[in-house]
């Protein structure tokens, strides 16, 4: 009986329990997760895969199967391609300082790579990229490193990889990696210039130079490694240390003045020299030859005066002439067709068309391939090519061209048609900025293609039945696909919500490309003229893209435009570069090499009539130049002259320095745009104990929205929310090298904010056993940095935020309404700050590649750190679980203002992945934008793929989100209007009915 | 022989006193280091201003006392400050006197730091004159190192001549220090510097000067709580519980709706009779019309 009584109540007790436990999730979900459903992936963000320019590629198309192309990037990406589309199958992403020196393919399976200056070699898994075997060589760093894969001697057997550099030779079994011999050949100063093998035998050839002056062949067992025979000559011209080898026993050098060739043939222990004269191939020789890498048997190219010869080596005393190739040009290597032939391609450059030659050694006059194609001046000239053959339907030699582009891009040449191309330049960003998309005109509808009111209305539909869960699963696909295609995103105009915008980008190959945020899409792209290889720029490089023109009020009907800067050559006291762009059709407006250095760039926030934002370019010598030159923008620099102020970083000296400029008493016409910096403060950390690792400054564009923070207990702090703040840390520098390297007594980090106007240090911190590399980001009246700690073994995240006492007394709400108080006065930084320093720190687990914040249209939402974690993923932390005043028991108040106990290391959630289940690879920067709606930040992060993606730190409170059914409350009201009335009509007729009763 | 030695000993005294006396007379630094003795923080100095003798500085503190004994363990260094107006050279300005204190460990701290600043001098003067007329920076250094011989870097600072007048020039200076190393130098007004900034002259051409000498602070250990991480486990998300919620916070949405059907039913039952009434009533009126009609 009592039982039977109890039950009832347990069971309500469970519901209870159920229902308890669905809202503390549900709350849980509300507050924590700003993670993706797996159906919202790809709305709002979009991947791209790229690899970097291609530095090697093998083919691998020998048998029936997929038709491939493994490649190795100056991105340290080894990867294979798609023969047939250009997709990607499988690429790895080696670590940032193992650079590729060369990869091969062994037994037909796997991918050899040898890099980190030949000291690492691996075996990729050809079908899948999966790493097979890795082998570390001990090889001396100051001798060039090359790989030697030897060809199927024994088909089925294990073969040998070797690998040579300075005077040894290592050989690795092909198989598992182990080391089979090791020969170090012991002289010093030996370079071994070429392996190879002679036909159908066991023993290989080594050749290479002793010092500047000595010739030697070795004849090395291939299965031992022991010296069979060992031969030298010296050359009394000496050498210079370029090699190509012709033949077998046929070796063609040039001297040390590099104006003479010299052929060493070698028989049997027998070595002979023989000087060639130039003059009689070329009448009027006179300066320089420089020998180009041409593998190819018999056959010679050099470079005499910037133009091309191609030589045939007929013996060792004769050379004959074939044919001179001007700039720009491109080799391949030679191809073998069969056991006797070979071919190999010339590709050169005529205008806007490229001519491409094959030729192979039977007849070197005459060419087996001709073409010639039309190529995009956009992408530059030829700088690599290679070369694949394939048998026609005739059963004749087809030839693929895989070219590599001055734009770093990649493309598939066949049958005189680009097959595919890739923009590979985008892995290797610089620089990037935004821009808005022209306003819709009445009228000039951009996207023509919108459903009509019947597709609108089964789109509807379908989604009503997905929300209902009525949805079968073809349908609920069909759903998904509408939602991906969606036009809506991809528009060319300014959207409602700011959404839509270009990201333009600087590349290293000198590229500027618009991106589409909608999809990723390229827009425009140009090839700037200002940063290609040119006479009077030997050497240049791009640096930062700022906007230049941003249209608001005046100048509406032009574009905004974006200003690209760079440098002729890595000194700091190369000349400029200087390029304006078309931010909508990407056309060059303007271009100029300046007079002078560009050592800081200052985008002021001025800007003249027609709103072309002041730039100041500092240059080496201090002096400051002024951008654009006009009478008017001067005007508005005069106007700020004197609050102008800024500092600079020098690392090596380990100085900061603060500079004003000089006010101009006369001016000098030719001078005008000219200003003298004025040294105002410096700080010089000691360099005994101190080494700056990083600084961080506010954005420029930040905005905050309030100044004060309520506390718990009612009472107001003021942000110290100055844009001149900057935060720089120091190291010891016996702890700057690699975690574990220093004790951690020896270590120590010290942390400072710096006003950068008046030069004062506003705080200085000490972290006992903390080491680099450490990572900062500043927002606000906050600072948030990232660095190791030596004595808890962890990483560590600190915070600081820094309050102003100074305004402390305005607490007055009636004083606040009144406006008796002196909030709006002028504060000048020259006087006395009064503040206030918050910190604490907390264990973070992983380490951090870069870390940036979010950044909103208003700054009201609240912020959230974003993480580049060491996996290329994008974690969001919530900046409240960096707050300083978190404690162990937060009193009720706290509690309700939000604060979150204290605990010693910040929380990873799974879902605060903002890049889901992607990763980034070689992650190197994350940039935000706030868009026109105040919750949403949309964040561009950038390695050697791009990842796009909007986020709303605080939910999107402001807006509906996307798949908000609105059929469903237009059919709600429908129902219910109709429902008011019918029931009308029936209480109607009720009333009537009683009335007649 | 112990009142005749007692009576030398002030008799000696005596005699000093009346000789530091008289020669107090004649040396203006004795009567200051007097003056100090009082405690007269940020003291001016005595001397006419327009002298263009240095006079004897205005020192802060109180002289300390192994200054004078000479304590193995610290040693006394000094440094000199230098300044510039506008574009001309830097030239001697004053001197800060310091002590250098060793540590066991090998470490040495800069502490008891005094500073005595040298009087203007007529040209100088009519150099700030001319800053304050035009805006400029006063610009102001020290070695970055105290110990190093000459060949050493400075660390600079500036401020517009504008915001120091005063009373007096009110100066103030926070050195930063690590060991014998000045990192950074930070000079201003001793207050509030106004914008926009008035011309206006000092009533008096000295300077009172304020130092301050900082060392770097210690972070605080992160905290670590390993018995409470361990409790905290079971609990996923122990960090963002959301924070206990009063009955009232948390039950409103059920209470607001039942005050209202509460209320309603209670205003139903309170029209309840009234309706009865009042539907009477209608029926009586309306009945006789249907007799009315009936009829």
């Amino acid at each position: 009986m009592g039982s039977s009584h109890l039950r009832p109540w347990t069971a309500m007790a469970i519901r209870a329990r159920l229902g308890f436990v669905i809202l503390l999730s549900l709350f849980f979900s509300a507050t924590l997760s700003t993670a993706l459903y797996e159906d919202q992936v790809g709305l709002a963000d979009w991947h791209h895969k790229y690899i970097g320019k291609v530095k090697h590629a093998v083919f691998h198309t020998q048998k029936t199967g997929r038709k491939r192309v493994v490649v190795s990037t100056e991105e340290n990406v080894v990867a294979s391609l798609d023969l047939r589309t250009g997709f990607i199958f499988w690429r790895n992403v080696l670590g940032k300082n193992d650079h590729i020196d060369q990869v091969d393919i062994a037994l037909g399976k796997y991918v050899v790579t040898l890099s980190s200056g030949g000291s690492i070699l691996r075996a990729w898994n050809l079908p899948d990229g999966q790493m097979i075997w890795e082998s570390t060589l001990p090889v001396s760093t100051l001798s060039k490193s090359s790989l030697y894969v030897l060809a199927n001697m024994n088909v089925g057997k294990d073969n040998l990889i070797l690998v040579f550099g300075g005077s040894s030779i290592h050989a690795l079994s092909s198989m598992d990696g182990q080391i089979v011999w090791r020969k170090e050949l012991s002289i010093d100063s030996l370079e071994i210039q070429q392996i190879f093998q002679p036909h159908d035998s066991d023993i290989i050839n080594a050749v290479g130079f002793v010092g500047s002056s000595e010739f030697v062949v070795y004849q090395i067992s291939y299965r031992t490694g022991e010296v069979m025979q060992q031969s030298k000559a010296s050359f009394e011209s000496g050498f210079c240390g370029e090699a190509s080898l012709v033949f077998d026993n046929l070796v063609v050098a040039l001297d040390a003045s590099k104006s003479s060739l010299v052929s060493i043939s070698f028989k049997n222990e027998v070595i002979n020299f023989h000087q060639i004269n130039l003059s009689d191939l070329v009448p009027d020789f006179s300066g320089k030859v420089t020998l180009l890498p041409l593998k190819f048997n018999g056959m010679l190219a050099i470079e005499i005066a910037s133009s091309i010869l191609l030589l045939r080596v007929k013996g060792a005393n004769e050379l004959e002439f074939v044919e001179k190739i001007s700039h720009p040009f491109a080799f391949s290597d030679a191809l073998p067709l069969s056991k006797e032939q070979q071919a190999f391609a010339i590709l050169q450059h005529d205008e806007s068309k490229i001519h491409f030659k094959v030729k192979s050694d039977n007849d070197l006059r005459n060419e087996i391939l001709k073409e010639t194609i039309q190529m995009d001046s956009q992408r530059g000239n030829i700088e690599k090519v290679f070369i694949n053959n394939y048998i026609r339907t005739d059963r004749t030699h087809g030839f693929r061209f895989l070219v590599v582009m001055e734009d770093h891009s990649l493309l598939l040449i066949q049958q005189g048609e680009i097959v595919w191309s890739r923009e590979d330049g985008l892995a290797s960003i610089v620089d990037s900025t935004t821009s808005e998309l022209p306003v819709e005109k009445e009228g000039v509808s951009v996207a023509e293609v919108e459903h009509n009111l019947f597709e609108w209305l089964k789109g509807h539909l379908l989604k009503l039945k997905g929300t209902l869960m009525l949805a079968s699963p073809d349908e609920v696909a069909a759903i998904q696909a509408i939602r991906l295609k969606s036009s809506e995103k991809n528009k060319m105009t300014r959207d409602h919500n700011g959404f839509r915008k270009l990201i333009i980008v600087l590349t290293r190959a000198g590229k500027v490309l618009a991106l589409h945020t909608g999809d990723g899409r390229v827009v425009w792209s140009v090839l700037l003229p200002a940063l290609r290889r040119s006479e009077t720029c030997g050497n240049p490089f791009a640096l930062r893209v700022y906007q230049w023109q941003v249209p608001h009020h005046h100048a509406m009907h032009e574009n905004p435009s974006v200003l690209v800067v760079g440098r002729c050559g890595h000194g700091f006291d190369a000349p400029g570069i200087f390029s304006i762009v078309d931010s909508y059709t990407g056309k060059v407006q303007n271009s100029l090499i300046l007079e002078h250095s560009v050592s800081h760039i200052m985008p002021l926030p001025l800007t003249d009539s027609t709103e072309q934002r002041l730039h100041l370019i500092i240059d080496a010598k201090l002096q400051a130049h002024l951008y654009p030159k006009n009478s008017d923008s001067l005007k508005h620099f005069f106007n700020e002259m004197p609050n102008i102020y800024w500092y600079s970083v020098e690392v090596e000296k380990n100085k900061i320095k603060g500079y004003s400029l000089e006010s101009k008493a006369e001016l000098d016409t030719a001078e005008e745009y000219v200003f003298q910096a004025k040294e105002l403060w410096s700080i010089i950390f000691p360099s005994e104990s101190e080494k700056i690792a990083v600084t961080a400054t506010r954005k420029m564009n930040e905005i905050v929205h309030t100044q004060a923070k309520v506390v718990a207990d009612q009472d107001v702090m003021y942000k110290y929310v100055s844009k001149n703040i900057l935060f720089v840390a120091t190291v010891a520098p016996k702890a700057a090298g690699e975690i574990g390297s220093a004790t951690p007594e020896e270590a120590l980090l010290y942390a400072y904010l710096i006003d950068t106007v008046s030069g004062r240090i506003l705080h200085r911190v000490c972290h006992q056993g903390a080491q680099g590399p450490v990572h900062a980001v500043v927002s606000e009246n906050w600072v948030v940095y990232h660095y190791f700690n030596l004595r808890a073994h962890r990483y560590e995240m600190s915070v600081i935020e820094i309050y102003d006492q100074s305004r402390a007394d305005n607490k007055d709400v009636w004083k606040l309404v009144l406006g008796k108080h002196n909030l709006t006065a002028p504060v000048s930084l020259y006087s006395r700050p009064d503040v206030m320093v918050k910190s604490q720190s907390y264990f973070f687990t992983h380490s951090v590649k870069s870390m940036a914040v979010t950044a909103t249209a208003k700054g009201i939402t609240s912020k959230q750190l974003l993480i580049g974690t060491i996996g290329d993923q994008v974690l969001a932390l919530d900046k409240r679980f960096l707050d300083p005043r978190r404690s162990v028991n937060p009193t009720q108040s706290e509690k309700e203002e939000g604060i979150i106990p204290l605990t010693d290391s910040l929380p990873i959630v799974p879902q605060s992945y903002i890049t889901h289940s992607l990763q980034v690879e070689g992650l190197r920067s994350m940039v935000t934008i706030p868009a026109k709606l105040e919750s949403t930040t949309l964040v561009f992060s950038y390695g050697v793929d791009l990842f796009f993606t909007r986020i709303a730190p605080s939910r999107t409170y402001d807006s509906l989100t996307e798949d908000f059914s609105y059929a469903l409350l237009l059919i709600t009201i429908v129902v219910l209007v109709a429902a008011i009335f019918v029931t009308w009509a029936l209480s109607e007729k009720k009333e009537l009915k009683e009335k007649w009763r | 022989m112990g009142s005749s030695r007692g009576r030398s000993l002030v008799l000696f005294t005596l005699s000093t006193l009346l000789l530091v006396s008289i020669a107090g007379g004649f040396q203006s630094d004795e009567l200051l280091q007097d003056d100090e003795e009082f405690g007269l923080e940020g003291g001016r100095p005595a001397a006419d201003p327009a002298l263009s003798t240095p006079t004897r500085p205005p020192i802060r503190r109180r002289p300390d006392p192994d200054l004078l004994s000479g304590s193995p363990d610290s040693k006394s260094v000094q440094f000199s400050l230098e300044h510039q107006f506008g574009g001309s050279g830097f030239f001697p300005a004053g001197t800060f006197t310091a002590r250098l204190k060793s540590w066991s460990h090998g470490g040495q701290t800069l502490t008891k730091l005094r500073f005595s600043r040298n009087a203007l001098t007529e040209e100088e003067k009519g150099a700030f004159e001319r800053l304050l007329k035009e805006d400029g920076y006063y610009t102001i250094r020290v070695p970055s190192n105290v110990l190093t011989a000459p060949g050493r870097d400075f660390v600079v600072s500036s401020v517009r001549a504008r915001c120091i007048p005063r009373e007096s020039l009110d100066e103030h200076f926070i050195i930063h220090t690590d060991g014998v190393n000045i990192v950074a130098v930070n000079y201003g007004s001793a207050g509030a510097c106004q914008y926009p900034r008035m011309l206006k002259y000092p009533a008096k051409w000295s300077f009172t000067s304020f130092t301050v000498l900082k060392n770097s602070e210690q972070a605080p250990r992160t905290p670590t709580f390993a018995e409470e991480l361990l409790a905290g486990e079971d609990g996923l998300g122990e960090g963002v519980k959301p924070p206990e919620k009063s009955f009232w916070a948390k039950y409103w949405m059920y209470l607001i709706p039942l005050v209202f059907i509460v209320l309603n039913a209670m205003t139903q039952a309170m029209n309840m009779p009234e309706e009865q009434t009042a539907g009477q009533s209608t029926q009586a009126q309306r009945a006789p019309s249907t007799t009315v009609r009936r009829r």
